[in-house]
């Protein structure tokens, strides 16, 4: 196998295109590790998020195509909503696709003269003229997009956004076929700003296999562990929604914008009521036979008699947090309905659930009222968040604008930043306490998912701040490694270091197979050194009031403890706050 | 002669493991299209999924064009390939009544061969590989 790296570069402000090749394979791996390499590259560390110059950047890595479950992609971007480097992650078949048209990345520089599609295969790259489908929501778009470029269906990704995108929303994702998202620190407006609207990759050819026995033997060891096991049932079965139930019995499950953390109501959403009521069918990402992605189904009747539409949502816990519990609506149907709005303008789940959780609240308390929210928010009610959802995702008038920014970012004008319900970006539907508090506000993306700190925390009572600090940091390699082969992170129990250094072995990647450990390391070091020199300041992180007023697993959170967790966690992570290595 | 035939299709979740299949296993390649049996949504992801694949026709059609002898009428239905009997003319492909012949860029061609390699690799089930009589085998591609 090649070590050198393949990439596309497309720069929009010319329309000419570049096959680049690096030889960092070994010290940069792919996916997480090769995104951040890029924006070494195309980068431009002295201008704002929203310079034309600067990259989107999509990546896979060398295990993409090769084994099950290595079905995601990375998408590199400096946020409209910190103005830092960031990574967000989606499945899909853009991994796939990416891998068949023959590159390891997909570098976009430049901003096109007009509203424009970009189409790549392994033989073509062709920007057409997009500008009819301004302000086209994330659906109509997709069944033009397909018309506009009717060649390789099944085989090929198709990345969109939404009036989210095309207005500069921070919150505003970029729709990864139909159901999956890159969808948390606004990636779609970094595609609206490059005039973007969709991108087509088309996996319109093949790559060499392994020769010999070995890669075909192990693929079907994983294959097969995968399949014939239990190992993965609780992401096919109920899906990530079997958390509600779990989390709420724990007092960890946000409910109306985290003024509590359990409520009765629960037996109406949990998972077993989304999979009994709304299931439609599963769907997987390309090269995964798990299956994890649940569509659900509600219907409506749109005129008398028996006239009915139906619309297909895809759910999992997250939205349900962001869609149901933390605005208080206890109805799964009405969540979807909810979901699907926000789907259509293209506005990332989480986070718009949880500003308009803060924006119910600053309703109650009579900060805001209906001249800024157009509709008056009450916790509960599913006609209310439909419509602000979509008025979030349009920038209906200046307060959906400033809110569309960030949580905070409308508290600073209208009040209420005690009760934004913000760690580094709009929360994650995890209320564990202290630990996952401080983890993901200094997280690297914000995320539940940069550590495992909201599965530790249910497992540890003791207050040890270094103890618990020791776990964030030596649980982001490996993880950060899994995001560089790019697996999906549900694969973590199957992958393990000796499972991936087989397989990279298998592949033709022995130096890679040998330095799983220095690789990790290397790959976490460069991927914060470029966030620090974008501008990263743990100290600049403010954790809300209403985090360290919330009961949780452990009863009332100590405040005290919470911060000397966030404070030694910043301490040790603004150790990597070098100049990048590749620089 | 068994045939592979997909009568479960409304199971199919979309993850492309029959065609890696197909491709790693037959064709010594990665791809998700140069396999035999190639997977498409039926109008968009929200429809469902389709499969692309030789319906074992007696006669087969695409073997009557074919000027060196490198597809042939297979018995039980499809046709037998001799790979190295193909000179990458491409009349095969227009010649398939349901478009189950792809071409690389190169003009190879990839066609099912009726092999069953790719039924342990569809995780619901989807695919059948069998002796089938003939109206069976009609009824059993959905």
């Amino acid at each position: 196998m090649t070590d050198q790296l393949r990439v596309l570069a497309v720069d929009l402000d010319s329309g000419q295109s570049r096959v680049e090749e690096f030889d960092e394979r070994d010290r940069v791996v792919g996916g997480s590790g090769l995104a951040a390499y890029l924006f070494t590259r195309y980068g431009v560390f002295d201008k704002p998020w929203d310079h034309p110059a600067q990259p989107l950047i999509l990546a896979i890595g060398p295990l993409t195509g090769r084994f099950p479950l290595m079905s995601k992609t990375v998408c590199g971007f400096r946020s409209p909503y910190h103005d830092q480097y960031t990574e967000s992650h989606a499945g899909g078949r853009s991994a796939l696709a990416l891998f068949f048209a023959g590159f390891d990345a997909l570098v976009i520089t430049g901003r096109a003269a007009g509203l424009s599609c970009l189409s790549i295969g392994s033989r073509h790259v062709t920007i057409r003229d997009g500008s009819f489908m301004k302000g086209m929501n994330v659906s109509a778009t997709g069944k033009l997009i397909r018309r506009m470029f009717p060649k390789s269906s099944g085989h090929r990704s198709i990345l969109r956004i939404g009036p989210a995108g095309e207005t500069g929303s921070a919150m505003a994702c970029v729709n990864a076929d139909s159901y999956r998202h890159f969808g948390r620190l606004g990636g779609g407006a970094v595609m609206g700003v490059k005039n973007l609207k969709g991108i087509v990759i088309n996996g319109d050819s093949g790559r060499p296999v392994a020769a010999g026995r070995e890669y075909r033997d192990l693929y079907r060891t994983v294959y097969e562990r995968v399949t014939s096991t239990d190992m993965m049932r609780k992401y096919y079965h109920l899906g990530t929604a079997v958390n509600l139930q779990g989390l709420n019995d724990i007092r960890s499950l946000p409910w109306c914008n985290l003024q509590k953390t359990s409520d009765p109501a629960i037996s109406a959403i949990t998972g077993e009521v989304f999979a009994d009521q709304t299931l439609l069918r599963n769907g997987a990402c390309s090269g995964c036979p798990v299956g994890c992605i649940h569509l659900g189904f509600f219907r409506d009747k749109f005129k008398e008699d028996a006239r009915y539409l139906y619309h297909q949502v895809p759910y999992d816990y997250e939205p349900i947090f962001a869609a149901g519990t933390m605005l208080g609506v206890a109805n799964c149907f009405d969540v979807l309905r909810i979901l699907e709005e926000m789907e259509r303008v293209g506005v990332d789940a989480m986070s718009a659930g949880v500003a308009l959780a803060w924006a119910t609240e600053a309703t109650e308390r009579g900060l805001i009222s209906e001249k800024q929210t157009v509709v008056r928010l009450r916790f509960g009610d599913q006609h209310c968040y439909q419509q602000a959802a979509g008025y979030l995702g349009t920038g209906y008038n200046d307060f959906y604008r400033l809110l569309a920014g960030g949580t905070l970012k409308a508290a600073a004008v209208y009040g209420g930043s005690d009760f934004g319900c913000v760690l580094g970006q709009e929360m994650a539907g995890y209320a564990t306490g202290p630990v996952f508090f401080a983890a993901q506000s200094l997280g690297f993306r914000h995320s539940h998912l940069d550590t495992g700190a909201y599965s530790w925390e249910q497992k540890h009572s003791e207050k040890d701040v270094q103890k618990a600090v020791d776990f964030l940091l030596a649980d982001e390699p490996g993880r950060v490694f899994l995001t560089s082969m790019v697996a999906c992170l549900f694969a973590r129990s199957v992958y393990t270091d000796d499972v991936l250094a087989e397989c990279l072995a298998a592949c033709g990647f022995p130096s890679l197979a040998g330095d799983i450990d220095e690789a990790s390391e290397r790959i976490r070091a460069l991927r914060w050194q470029v966030r620090f020199a974008t501008g990263f300041k743990p100290d600049h992180v403010e954790i809300p009031k209403r985090f360290y007023a919330v009961e949780t697993i452990r009863g009332p959170v100590d405040g005290s403890y919470l911060e000397q967790l966030k404070a030694e966690y910043g301490r040790r992570l603004s150790a990597f706050a070098k100049p990048p290595v590749f620089e | 002669m068994k045939l592979l035939t997909t009568p479960r299709m409304d199971r199919c979740i979309g993850c492309h493991s029959c065609s890696l299949a197909c491709a790693r296993l037959v064709h010594k390649q990665l791809s998700w299209s140069h396999a035999g049996i190639r997977i498409h949504s039926s109008g968009g992801l929200s429809t469902g999924f389709v499969s692309q694949v030789c319906l074992g026709c007696d006669p087969a059609p695409c073997a009557a064009p074919c000027p060196t002898g490198a597809l042939s009428q297979r018995r039980g239905g499809g046709v037998v390939v001799r790979a190295r009997q193909c000179i990458r003319c491409g009349q095969c492909a227009p010649a398939c009544p349901v478009d189950a012949i792809s071409q690389d860029h190169d003009g190879n061609v990839y066609i099912c061969i009726h092999c069953g390699r790719c039924v342990e690799f569809c995780p619901h089930n989807c695919l059948q590989f069998e002796e089938i009589d003939p109206m069976q085998r009609s009824l059993n591609h959905d």
